[in-house]
């Protein structure tokens, strides 16, 4: 292996921990608020990037349907909570929400698909598309169990991965999609070549991780939810509904994942069940941050992209062996230095 | 027991007469659903009962599989003995694995069994000596002497017997010394290790049992397809097994079997008709099979067979039969020695010091009380004792034996026995069960014995002994009843009761009167003194004065982490320090 090479697989593999990172932070902090493993988030990074490849063809993509069935079905579920509760006047409020958003976002997709817009429109709007998909996934199927163990969640979890990647073949068919290079300027600096488009990637990475510090340092909403995170029954008794900080985590680790989905679309080409193994490796990043430290997540995945480029170097057809492999010492340390609580079984 | 016996053998009818009148598909099925019902009765051992969640079963499958596949094809091995060596081979991996991974605790464990799940269909897709990706063709046949298996209808009833002998070994394991300690797992560490369970290595062993027999079902299935390949042991295939479980009814060995085949049948059902409805090709099953398992927890997050059973009449428990006791420990109490010393004992969390340097003693055949306001380390003191947290300097002796830093399960052996504040009973299994957990330590019988059935001697004893102790404290009209359905201060009894099964020495109590009633405590305390008059010592914890008074020998005092008095309670009562602990100054 010679410097060049070397420094062309550092770029690589800071180029996917970035995404990668961006994926840790989604489901550290979907974890930390709502004690969900949230195995599908990998589904909703394919949807980012098939959504944007179908807009960028002219197709209405999947989603458009996948969004309105949800929709229905989250307003018909609210409906029905709002009516045992009583809570008639609500209603229009929450069906605007439940129901009207959603179409709206559908309504917009479908309306832009043939139309060719310029690229940052179909940029926002597969992320609102796929953020949108979130809170209303969170709705339906992680708050009816939001009193469950951590065992049942994580089950739930892998059954929705099952049902949203057989979605996801329905939708958007068996072919892989790549997004084209946002850039493909590149320049040098003495010997190395960097590509615009990496650095775009862990440029874009580092301003939404910068703007997640922000709106948990100094947004009433950031706080509440951290405070859910650290202790739910306490954050209830100040008058923050679990409900709503579970919604709103889901909605915020969705639009992280959607812009992962963005980001990693010009860079390989995604299946409909691509974003399985995509969410593991964001997952051993957050587990070396012990599934709630952010920086350590986000250090995590970094790790996981270097380790995941030089493998391929070196031993290509064993780099998902040593990805996972990897995690396996990683997880022993962290449960033999965290306290262990028993409701957490 | 006779209900379950009538359901066992209408179920072996129904399986046997399928082959004999159904169309050749039917056998297809009805090999599947063993196939899978053989790994979701490891899971239920593991997952359902001791709480270990593995989304990785399907990679020892693969174990099983890849290793007949290749010994018979490279080396030509008969496929009757490759079965051992691919048994051999999946309980080194499932050692080895267990030793990591078992330690895990909470969400890590179910994690990690993804991880090497992944790894080793990968290994198994990338090694070329193992034929790769496209995997491993012409594996033989089984013959048994001269009966050919190649023949599906043959080969169901080979699959079967081995099924039925799984699911009667798994029974008849839960059924005993073992299997109570198994399912005491859930109920937590520290409880199961206060009766002398090593929950690590009992963890292993239910993991090495289910990993046993997931490779059993793949030895199986790849003399049955006579082809493999990776792809039937990748993680999805491993998720989908624990669901079979869960579906099922993770709790009990017959949710194995109605969940695989359900889960067959309905994956069966949903890849014929829903191509036809919605009109393309598809993985529709995948999108059916994972809605329905998101209701199935939000509405019945306990499975199939609980909701079954309700609909099955609930057998009578019949009288335990008396029989002759399990051995004793060897003592001769010497009332008013020493038993325990507690010398300069100290615990310290970070910068609180919560015991310093605590010295007494408790001597034989007494009833020593250990008060103090709120606060004051009783507790602590308790759990040092105990083992339940390890000493930060000082030294405890029990019978000349320096237990200070010792495990509670190598504490329990000793011979104390304890209760605890937060009772810590098994609320879905019966009086007599829970206190039979008490004489773990008195049984010698082992899984192997267990799962043979051969322990039923110990078995009868140790029920007539549990029997007895639960006569002893007065619950004998409760002893079938489940646990968690008794009020609180019975429960209490009972875990009395399950820590006399232990036939201790030195009996720890945590708290016992709190929340009885005042003819409750007054029992209590009866059933002590009798205690006490039989040669037992007691230590107790308590908070309720008037209680500990008319009752103890002894007390002593504490009051921020320090030993304030000590004394006969009488002593107590006047001492002017304890009167300025307790009341502020008068």
């Amino acid at each position: 292996m010679d410097p060049s090479i070397a420094a062309f697989l550092t770029q690589d593999g800071v180029t996917n921990g970035a995404i990668y990172a961006l994926l840790a932070l989604a489901l550290v902090l979907v974890f930390t608020v709502t004690r969900v493993i949230w195995i599908p988030s990998g589904e909703f990074v394919a949807y980012g990037t098939l959504t944007l490849a179908g807009l960028q063809l002219g197709k209405a993509p999947g989603i458009v349907g996948l969004l309105v069935a949800v929709a229905i079905v989250a307003a018909l579920v609210e409906t029905v909570s709002t009516i045992r509760a009583r809570e008639w006047r609500r209603l229009p409020r929450r069906l605007a929400l439940w129901l009207g958003v959603p179409l709206a976002v559908a309504a917009a997709v479908w309306w832009a698909a043939p139309r060719a817009l310029p690229l940052p429109v179909q940029v926002m709007l597969t992320l609102a598309a796929v953020t949108a998909l979130g809170p209303l996934l969170y709705r339906i199927v992680y708050q009816p169990l939001a009193d469950a163990s951590v065992l049942v969640l994580l089950i739930v979890s892998v059954a929705l991965h099952f049902a949203l990647t057989g979605l996801g073949l329905w939708f958007f068919g068996a072919e892989g999609s790549r997004t084209p290079a946002f850039t493909d300027a590149s320049f040098k600096v003495g010997e190395l070549t960097f590509s615009a488009q990496s650095l775009l990637v862990v440029a874009t990475s580092m301003v939404l991780i910068g703007a997640l510090y922000l709106f948990f340092e100094h947004t009433l909403y950031g706080k509440a939810l951290r405070a859910t995170a650290v202790n739910r029954v306490g954050a209830r008794l100040v008058g923050i509904s679990p409900s709503f900080a579970g919604a709103l985590t889901f909605l915020l680790a969705a639009l992280l994942c959607a812009f992962c989905g963005v980001l990693i679309g010009p860079i390989t080409t995604v299946y409909y069940e691509s974003g399985f193994m995509i969410s593991l490796k964001g997952f051993v990043g957050a587990i070396i941050g012990g599934l709630v430290s952010y920086p350590l997540a986000a250090a995590g995945a970094l790790l996981v992209g270097l380790l995941e480029a030089f493998s391929s170097f070196w031993a290509s057809a064993f780099k998902e062996v040593i990805v996972f492999t990897l995690i396996i010492p990683v997880l022993l340390w962290r449960s033999l230095t965290t306290r262990h609580h028993d409701e957490d079984e | 027991m006779n209900a379950g016996r009538i359901v066992a053998a209408l179920f072996v009818i129904a399986l046997c007469a399928i082959p004999l009148v159904g169309p050749p598909f039917w056998v297809t099925l009805g090999n599947y659903i063993g196939l899978y019902s053989i790994v979701a009765l490891g899971l239920v051992l593991l997952t359902g009962v001791a709480g270990q969640t593995s989304f990785g079963q399907a990679a020892f499958v693969g174990l099983g599989a890849y290793t007949t596949a290749f010994l018979t094809i490279r080396y030509g091995a008969s496929p009757w003995l490759t079965l051992p060596a691919a048994l051999a081979i999946t309980l080194v991996v499932a050692l080895a694995l267990g030793f990591i991974t078992l330690r895990m605790q909470g969400h890590y464990l179910p994690l990690a069994t993804i991880a090497w799940g992944i790894s080793l269909y990968f290994i198994f897709g990338n090694l070329e000596w193992l034929g790769g990706h496209t995997g491993i063709t012409g594996i033989p046949a089984l013959s048994l002497g001269a009966i050919d298996l190649k023949d599906e209808r043959r080969f169901y009833v080979l699959i079967w017997v081995i099924t039925l002998a799984a699911l009667w070994g798994t029974h008849n394991l839960l059924d005993s010394r073992p299997g109570r300690a198994l399912r005491a797992l859930k109920g937590g560490l520290e409880m199961a290790e206060a009766f002398g369970v090593n929950g690590a290595r009992l963890k292993i062993v239910a993991f090495v049992y289910a990993a046993l027999l997931a490779c059993i079902s793949g030895w199986l299935y790849a003399h049955l397809q006579r082809f493999i390949n990776p792809t039937p042991f990748d993680i999805r295939q491993g998720i989908e097994y624990l669901f079979m479980a869960v579906v099922g009814g993770a709790g009990s060995v017959w949710g194995a079997i109605i969940g695989a085949t359900l889960i067959t049948l309905l994956k069966q059902v949903l890849q014929d008709i829903l191509p036809g409805i919605l009109g393309r090709a598809g993985n529709f099953e995948i999108v059916v099979f994972g809605v329905l398992m998101i209701l199935l927890l939000q509405f019945a997050r306990n499975g199939v067979w609980p909701w079954l059973a309700r609909l099955l009449p609930r057998p009578r428990p019949s009288p335990v039969p008396d029989a002759p006791p399990l051995p004793v420990r060897d003592r001769s109490p010497k009332p008013g020695m020493s038993l325990l010393q507690v010398k300069k004992a100290r615990k310290q969390f970070g910068g609180l010091v919560a015991v310093n340097d605590l010295t007494f003693d408790i001597r034989e055949g007494e009833i020593l009380g250990l008060i103090g306001p709120n606060g004051a380390g009783k507790s602590t003191t308790f759990a040092l004792i105990s083992g339940a947290l390890p000493l930060s300097a000082g030294e405890i002796v029990f019978r000349g034996e320096s237990i200070g830093s010792r495990a509670p399960y190598r504490i329990a052996r000793l011979g104390i026995g304890r209760t605890f504040q937060h009772v810590r009973l098994l609320p879905q299994m019966s009086v007599l069960e829970n206190v039979a957990l008490g004489a773990y330590l008195r049984g010698r019988a082992g899984v192997v014995r267990a799962t043979l059935r051969l322990n039923r001697e110990e078995e009868a004893r140790t029920r007539a002994l549990a029997a007895r102790q639960i006569a002893r404290v007065g619950l004998a009209d409760h002893q079938f009843d489940d646990a968690g359905s008794l009020p609180l201060g019975k429960q209490r009894i009972v875990e009395i009761a399950r820590a006399l099964a232990a036939d201790p020495s030195l009996l720890l109590l945590d708290e016992p009167a709190a929340g009885l009633r005042y003819l409750e405590k007054q029992a209590l305390a009866e059933l002590l003194r009798s205690l006490r008059g039989e040669g037992m010592t007691i230590l107790l914890v308590e908070h309720d004065m008037e209680f500990v008074m008319g009752l103890t020998d002894r007390l002593i005092v504490m009051d921020f982490g320090e030993k304030l008095a000590e004394g006969p309670p009488a002593h107590i009562q006047r001492d002017p320090l304890v009167l300025e602990a307790y009341l502020g100054g008068v």
